[in-house]
């Protein structure tokens, strides 16, 4: 808002160009508001609360990626493997439920569901960290790394069952491993539990962003990782970090997805990763990194959720909801690039005037 | 100066205005350049020299004003238009294809072919020699581009630019690496160029040379022509003149002080180089408590490579850094922050700033340890008052602090980098050419506060290769050339002629010895 006052000042000109670098910046926000009001209209049944409540399962999914994927496209990076975490912790978790671990001598350890939670959490990090490694202490392209888990991480999800679905994750009472469904399907106060833990995760992102060292750090690393290193920032823990917390983000989506169902699919999460990126781009974060919110990928996660299923409720061809998916996203990233090219052009026409 | 005629002008900049994120660096500048005839550039660093040829490059395009070529107006959009348009530059950083022959590097983008049967090697080959002989460089057109040494790679990028066949021919210090031989050499073949009626553009910081060879000569200083005269009408102390200015520098005036008991010193750094001998060469080195101390050098002196070193930057150097007696170990940079040494880069593009952050998040990203609650939680009010405290001690001209850092002047920007690196609380400040690419008033700003943090009891070394700042500014001056400590010495004794005599030292005994 400052830049739209400063210049303002300065000319006609230059004040047209702020204002439309006000519009661009709020572009997100704008695009939500389209797609709601859009489909209010042409969907029907699309402001019903079930309808609501439904959609916002479905964004919430792509969201937990987005918050891990938004930190990873700061620090410059990107994370390809989040859609096969996605698919392998599933399958653990289903795993974990039905056949326990087999230990020597026919023993079977069964676990509560609060310990497989944690222990496919705990898998997501691991995942995240051989990443991390892979970036930082082998120099592995972060594109290349992260494609090289994707396949790694599918195939042991496939291996897992040899490729058949884990049906029926309702446990044993005998074993004290039921109560799955509850993080799918449970609510409080109305809402999903999925989307309860969203709202935590996100807020713990944000706050972690700002008000943690290590969150600020993130920023300074994919904006100049040089200029970071010389200001004694420890690069490559920041980078550890960041594919962790994605692979984290990624080992709740598998848990959430195998409970809404009550079965574990092997396949399940391909492609995610291309939302997970699609939602954070849409939400202003930078793919050339040192920019992003938090904030701003949820939107960007909410705006991709419900322009798929509104485009289901008017009955469009999911042929043409992947053209229409295509282009919002190019076009996301079109405006981007504009505005900062304005930007750009804006500053230096005020800095070569006032000489 | 007299008005001199207008000769034949084949390019004429007019009222050109180039601004960078951070910095204008020319100011409605004015070029005339003359067809047959050496047209030299001078000015200091970041005078603008560079971003005006660059412009001619069709490298960047001018912000504001116009190009004309043979009484049309042209516009240079890419660096192939200037091609076409008969312009071919030697820049200052060598810009081969280290993983292509010679011969290729020559004819990139211009391949001798034979229709469809592809690269004519061999003719290229046989082409390239003929052009390498002209210039007696005695490089093989069939050698990789990174496999020679830098003054042969330096001529290499001669040949390619003389053999465009180009009607203006830009050469940006091109003997900034050349023996005196090869000197010659080039100086034979520009005057060849010259009789054929190319309008060569000759940047270079050695004023003798440029006496030498030069028809014209303008003088750029802060992004302004501030002279313009034929060399034979002039001599060198104009040169100065003009390149400095009337107003004298304006230097913070010493504060007296004793300095205290030394906290820094260095022993037998030594870093190796890529292609053999040393980038730093056993140097040894000690500031006291207070003290400024100068290292005046060439480029490539190694000043930089010394201070990455003090930093922990480089992994094989060797020699031992001490902080009050106590000896640093590792090669960590984060822990030589915590242990007291904080570095100013010369780069403040690259090393310094993060460019998508604000202002605020810049000054302190290096310090947000101090600010914490519970061991993990910033206190935004505490870092906030930190941060307005040092806008207001190095008087840093930031309206709002959340604005990014970009939309400042460099000046402004050199200011944050050195708040981030105070921020830390060092014992020693390591600065590396701490006026680069600044304007005048943010200079005398920069000089203050190091006057005033010395007073403060803070050790600062600083490099430069600027003598005037280093003779005004140091207690005691260290001479660095080619890697080796030549000199150290009280300001009081130090004499110009002394400093000059000494950076040039390193040089006379490696050329001795090859």
């Amino acid at each position: 808002m400052t830049t739209a006052t400063h210049t303002a000042a300065t000319g006609n000109h230059l004040s047209t160009g702020a204002a439309l670098l006000t519009l661009m910046k709020l572009r997100t926000f704008i695009a939500l508001f389209a797609v709601i009001i859009f489909f209010s209209i042409f969907a029907p049944n699309f402001l019903s609360t079930a309808n609501m409540i439904l959609m916002s399962k479905h964004a919430t999914q792509n969201a937990f990626l987005a918050i891990g994927m938004t930190f990873v496209i700061i620090t410059g990076g990107i994370d390809l493997s989040v859609g096969s975490i996605v698919g392998l912790c599933g399958m653990i978790a289903g795993g974990l439920i039905m056949y326990g671990v087999a230990l020597p001598l026919g023993y079977t350890v069964y676990f509560n569901i609060v310990e497989v939670a944690v222990i496919v959490m705990v898998v997501g990090i691991l995942i995240g960290a051989v990443n991390g490694l892979l970036i930082t202490r082998l120099n592995v392209a972060p594109f290349i790394a992260t494609l090289g888990t994707l396949y790694v991480a599918r195939g042991m999800a496939l291996l897992y069952s040899d490729g058949q679905t884990l049906p029926n994750l309702t446990g044993r009472e005998d074993l004290g491993n039921q109560g799955f469904s509850y993080l799918g399907s449970g609510s409080i106060l109305g809402l999903p539990v999925s989307v309860w833990i969203l709202i935590v995760v996100a807020l713990g992102a944000a706050y972690f962003a700002r008000f943690v060292p290590l969150g600020r750090h993130i920023f300074a690393v994919g904006g100049n990782e040089r200029a970071s290193r010389m200001s004694g920032i420890r690069v490559n823990r920041v980078k550890m970090f960041v594919y962790m917390f994605s692979g984290f983000c990624a080992a709740i989506v598998g848990l959430v997805i195998s409970s809404e169902l009550m079965a574990s699919h092997p396949a399940t999460g391909t492609n995610l990763e291309l939302n997970a990126i699609a939602a954070a781009v849409l939400g202003g974060t930078s793919m050339s990194g040192g920019r992003g919110t938090i904030g701003g990928t949820i939107i960007g996660a909410f705006v991709i959720g419900i322009l798929s299923d509104g485009l289901v409720m008017m009955g469009v061809s999911s042929f043409w909801q992947m053209v229409i998916k295509g282009l919002v996203i190019i076009v996301a990233v079109v405006v981007d690039q504009a505005q900062r090219r304005l930007q750009q052009r804006v500053t230096l026409m005020q800095m070569a005037k006032a000489g | 100066m007299a008005e001199q005629d207008d000769g034949d002008v084949i390019l004429e900049l007019k009222d050109i205005t180039k601004a960078y994120s951070g910095i204008v660096a020319l100011k409605k500048a004015d070029l005339k350049l003359r067809r047959g005839a050496v047209n030299v550039l001078v000015g200091e660093n970041g005078a603008g020299k560079s971003t005006m040829m660059r412009i001619i490059a069709g490298v960047e395009r001018p912000t504001l004003g116009e190009i004309w070529m043979d009484g049309e107006r042209i516009h240079l959009n890419s660096p192939a238009d200037a091609v076409r348009h008969g312009i071919g530059i030697v820049f200052q950083e060598l810009n081969l294809f280290g993983n292509l022959s010679v011969a290729e590097n020559i004819f990139a983008t211009r391949e001798i072919t034979r229709g469809l049967r592809g690269i004519d090697h061999k003719a290229q080959v046989e082409k390239a020699n003929e052009f390498l002989n002209r210039l007696e460089a005695g490089i093989s057109a069939d050698t990789l581009a990174e496999d020679l040494p830098i003054g042969q790679q330096q001529l290499v990028e001669i040949a390619r630019a003389v053999s465009l066949d180009t009607r203006i021919l830009i050469m940006d210090e091109p003997t900034s690496a050349l023996s005196a031989a090869e000197v010659d050499v080039l100086f034979r073949v520009i005057a060849d160029l010259k009789a054929r009626g190319v309008a060569i553009v000759y940047i270079s910081h050695r004023l003798e040379e440029l006496m030498r060879i030069g028809d014209y000569i303008t003088v750029l200083k802060d992004g302004q022509i501030t002279g313009h005269a034929m060399v034979k009408d002039i001599d060198t102390r104009w040169i100065v003149r003009s390149m400095i200015g009337s107003d004298a520098k304006d230097f913070a005036k010493q504060v007296e002080h004793e300095p205290g008991a030394e906290v820094f010193r260095t022993e037998d750094i030594c870093l190796p180089r890529a292609q053999g001998g040393y980038a730093v060469d056993h140097v040894s080195i000690g500031v006291r408590k207070g003290e400024i101390l100068g290292i005046y050098g060439l480029m490539g002196a190694g000043r930089s490579e010394l201070f990455e070193c003090i930093m922990g930057r480089h992994e094989h150097y060797t020699g031992k850094i001490f902080v009050e007696g106590e000896e640093l170990k590792g090669r960590d940079t984060t822990r030589r922050i915590r242990e007291g040494l904080s570095l100013i880069p010369e780069d403040r593009q690259r090393e310094g700033l993060v460019q998508s952050m604000s202002i605020a998040d810049n000054l302190s990203m290096a310090s947000l340890g101090q600010f914490l609650k519970a061991g993990f939680h910033i206190d935004l009010k505490r870092e906030k008052e930190a941060i307005a405290n040092a806008i207001r001690n190095l008087s840093i001209k930031a309206k709002n602090p959340d604005l990014d850092v970009t939309s400042m002047s460099g000046g402004n920007q050199q200011k944050v980098v050195i708040g981030k690196a105070l921020m830390t609380g060092p014992k020693v400040l390591l600065m590396d050419e701490p006026s680069r690419g600044i304007d005048v008033g943010a200079k005398a700003d920069v000089f203050r506060t190091m006057r005033r943090l010395a007073g403060e009891g803070l050790a600062i070394l600083f490099s430069t290769s600027d003598l005037e700042e280093v003779m005004a500014l140091s207690d005691r001056i260290a001479v660095m050339s080619n890697g080796r400590l030549v000199m150290v010495v009280d300001r009081r004794d130090a004499t110009e002629d002394m400093v000059i005599s000494a950076s040039a030292e390193g040089h006379k005994t490696k050329r001795m010895h090859a």
